[in-house]
């Protein structure tokens, strides 16, 4: 059966509370633009789940389609798309992204290890 | 045309920018896995009036659709930031 790669992408992102589509992983961004948005986000103390787009071609493709933006990283929170790096800096420039994930974590029992 | 080149006039058709600059940073990323694949590195300030009821998303993607296939191709990268002039002209006034 073909790949339903639009309905895991959907399913995914629904999932997890803070999502990011990066090149590498966490540890080892393979793209100054990922390290980026790992550290933004690092920096807010909360927990993210990642997706290595490098070990998934096809999922490359689908994310771009998917958020209609053309590039990685791209970053999801509650299901919501945030941006790309330029954004996700800015935001974290302005604290808006610590505002932001206040939020998206409020009342989950899950707290900013800080 | 040179990349760079190309992404300005471009721009400039498409947002009618106040003020528009365009840097080629592709000689910062060589060797990079982008970079061997042919794709530059870009970086763009741009402030049009374009921008001015759009959220951040949304003035990105409008930046994205005006240069088109490129994103596919000749640009692997580009760092943006999209002001209004009302937006630039506070940032100019803060940094002074």
């Amino acid at each position: 059966m073909a790949r339903e790669i639009m309905k895991e992408i959907h399913d995914e992102i629904a999932k997890n509370k803070v999502l990011v589509y990066m090149k590498g992983t966490p540890s080892f961004p393979m793209c100054g633009f990922s390290a980026a948005v790992v550290e933004a986000l690092r920096d807010t103390g909360y927990p993210f789940a990642h997706v290595n787009i490098l070990e998934d071609q096809e999922k490359r493709e689908g994310i771009k389609a998917f958020s209609n933006w053309p590039t990685i990283p791209q970053i999801y929170v509650d299901g919501k798309f945030v941006g790309g790096c330029d954004i996700l800096r800015e935001l974290h420039a302005s604290g808006e992204l610590q505002q932001m994930l206040d939020k998206a974590f409020a009342g989950s029992g899950e707290s900013a290890k800080a | 045309m040179e990349r760079a080149k190309w992404i300005e006039s471009t721009l400039q058709r498409a947002l009618q920018p106040q003020h528009l600059v365009v840097e080629d940073e592709s000689a910062l990323h060589a060797g990079h896995a982008g970079a061997a694949s042919g794709g530059g590195h870009f970086r763009a300030l741009i402030v049009s009036d374009a921008f001015r009821g759009l959220d951040r998303i949304a003035r990105q993607r409008a930046v994205y659709a005006a240069l088109g296939d490129a994103m596919r191709t000749t640009i692997h990268a580009l760092a943006l930031r999209t002001l209004t002039p009302d937006e630039w002209a506070a940032q100019e006034a803060d940094s002074r």
